[in-house]
């Protein structure tokens, strides 16, 4: 299978700290590719520089390629903010825009674009509250705050606010860390579903998380890709001598 | 055994002790801390009260030697000066706020950080002076304008480092999370992040405006002080603090008694001010209490 994200040699800075070296890895359509490994390995990192949004901390920098079908999407031609709407993103920490409804955090995306037409609006609302499994919880009060719904709500209602603007890859750093089990238990199913709609990325620091949901794992470490594998084989038989100790958890 | 439960009981009655005279301290410090307020509130409450009849909002000052007249030239031209500085001053200083929060990290930056910190602690009567020689003067004549942009001074570096202060409470991953959604920065700024904090934003332009409603000295040489209506914003405008003051160290009982009830006016004014933006604040605060 052609990958649908297929990133080449990409290596990343912070200044004069090298965070990524020459990572090389291909992301298949409508799958689910887990980036496990120790804390400070690069995994945001490497996810923040799909979307580009690495390039927006100050002195941090990034070289190499990644193709998202037939565009180079880390070339400086890109434009990094219409980049942005193909592929989404999901952050560690719900974070609804301040005092906006649940409505306007969904349709945020389009109306900051200039869609204002309200059939339209209301159609992609509810659509993507429905594919982040939140509409039933919310469908009677999508006039009150987004910061009113619980950390899972909220964070639900993130991934239906990524999901408005249609994105054909969906970036999620450690979307359930700061979740109860419920919440995470529902994620994870949600993850399991969206697969048919988005091609996902996510990083995990929960190995079982990452044996659960994803097709595909990626093992970071000190900024390298110490190996990536179909998930099954990754956890049973690891190559890597590194990989093994990491996730039999007898890691220094 | 006995000797244990007595060293006991011993103990804890040393710490009531110790207990009631902490007590017996905090309600002290409240009294310390409280009475000159109440006092002054009290003082003002005696002497002002008689003098809030329907003339002192609705007359002009009676001329000298007459008694009765009010200060409604005054109270409308507080109003006019403020409106002017608010003009001026709000977007001026939200403008500033939002620079510093948003591009606070460079030298430029720290620069006019620094530049609104001081202008923060300037004599207010300085900026009056400035604005004396900066408009009065070649204007040739005190007026309306000299005296709302004097206000405006005075508005904008409180207005800026309150926004800066409330920017800043918003975490960067909401400014990351609509950048990731395709938003160019300017817009994530002005319709994500300012527009989410206009409601604790619009309380420190709030009690800006009542800090500067109050303002006296500023106001000496810019705006002067007038008996009548108003007359145009390029001519001299009467104020309630300039008339408390003209009235204050007048020689007649019955101006003396309107600087007071002037006074009152103030206070209440600025009271009801503080007291109504706690409240609001309070309200927005137990609401976003869910937010992660
Ligand atoms: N804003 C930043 N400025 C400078 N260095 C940074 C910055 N963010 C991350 N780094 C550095 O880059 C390296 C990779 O960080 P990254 O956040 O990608 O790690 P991570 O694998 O996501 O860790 P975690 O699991 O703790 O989230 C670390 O050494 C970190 O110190
Ligand atoms: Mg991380």
């Amino acid at each position: 299978m052609r990958p649908l994200l297929d990133v080449q040699n990409l290596s990343a800075w912070f200044g004069k700290q090298q965070a990524l070296k020459n990572i090389s890895l291909g992301v298949n359509p409508n799958s689910v590719t887990a980036i496990i490994g120790p804390s400070g390995c690069g995994k945001s990192t490497f996810i923040r520089c799909l979307n580009r949004l690495h390039e927006e901390i100050a002195g941090a920098f990034l070289q190499g390629n990644a193709w998202l079908e037939e565009e180079n999407i880390l070339s400086a031609q890109v434009d990094p903010v219409s980049l942005r709407r193909k592929i989404g993103m999901v952050f560690q920490r719900p974070n609804p825009f301040p005092s906006m409804s649940i409505y306007d955090n969904v349709a945020s995306g389009l109306t900051l674009s200039g869609i204002k037409r309200k059939s339209v609006l209301n159609e992609v609302v509810e659509k993507n509250l429905k594919l982040a499994a939140l509409w039933d919880e919310v469908k009677d009060k999508l006039s009150q705050a987004g910061s009113s719904l619980s950390g899972g709500q909220q964070q639900r209602l993130c991934i239906a606010r990524a999901l408005a603007i249609g994105p054909k890859v969906l970036l999620m750093d450690e979307p359930t860390s700061a979740l109860d089990p419920i919440s995470t238990a529902k994620i994870e199913e949600l993850i399991n579903e969206l697969k048919q709609e988005v091609t996902i990325v996510i990083v995990t620091h929960n190995m079982q998380q990452a044996a659960r949901i994803s097709d595909k794992t990626a093992f970071f470490l000190l900024g390298d890709l110490v190996e990536f594998a179909p998930t099954s084989e990754l956890f049973t038989s690891p190559k890597d001598e590194r990989t093994e100790r990491y996730i039999t958890g007898r890691f220094g | 055994m006995s000797s244990l439960s007595e060293q006991m009981e011993h103990t804890f009655r040393l710490r009531n002790l110790k207990s009631y005279c902490m007590l017996a301290m905090i309600v002290l410090a409240f009294v310390v801390s409280a009475l000159p307020l109440f006092a002054v509130f009290a003082h003002i409450i005696k002497l002002g009260f008689s003098a809030l009849n329907f003339d002192f909002f609705t007359k002009l000052p009676a001329p000298v030697g007459e008694s009765g007249g009010g200060l409604a030239n005054a109270l409308l031209g507080t109003a006019i000066l403020v409106g002017i500085a608010s003009v001026i001053g709000i977007p001026w200083g939200v403008s500033i706020g939002i620079y510093l929060s948003e591009y606070g990290k460079s030298k430029t930056a720290s620069v006019v950080r620094f530049c609104v910190d001081m202008l923060v602690s300037i004599p207010s009567i300085v900026v009056g002076l400035f604005i004396y020689e900066l408009i009065v003067i070649p204007m040739k004549g005190f007026s309306a304008n000299a005296g709302g942009v004097a206000l405006s001074i005075l508005m904008i570096p409180t207005i800026a480092r309150t926004t800066e202060e409330i920017l800043k409470l918003i975490p960067a991953h909401v400014r990351e999370a609509g950048l990731g959604l395709g938003i160019p920065r300017w817009k994530v700024t002005l319709f994500i992040i300012v527009r989410g904090s206009l409601m604790p934003i619009s309380t420190g332009v709030i009690l800006a405006i009542s800090r500067v409603a109050g303002e006296t000295a500023p106001l000496l040489f810019t705006a002067l002080s007038s008996r009548f209506w108003f007359d145009g914003f390029n001519k001299p405008i009467a104020s309630l603090s300039v008339q408390i003051f003209n009235y204050a160290i007048s020689p007649f009982e019955d101006w003396q008694s309107q600087a007071w009830g002037g006074a009152l006016l103030l206070v209440l004014f600025v009271f009801v001010v503080n007291l109504s933006v706690r409240i609001l604040l309070l309200r927005t605060n137990t609401s976003k209490g869910k937010q992660i």
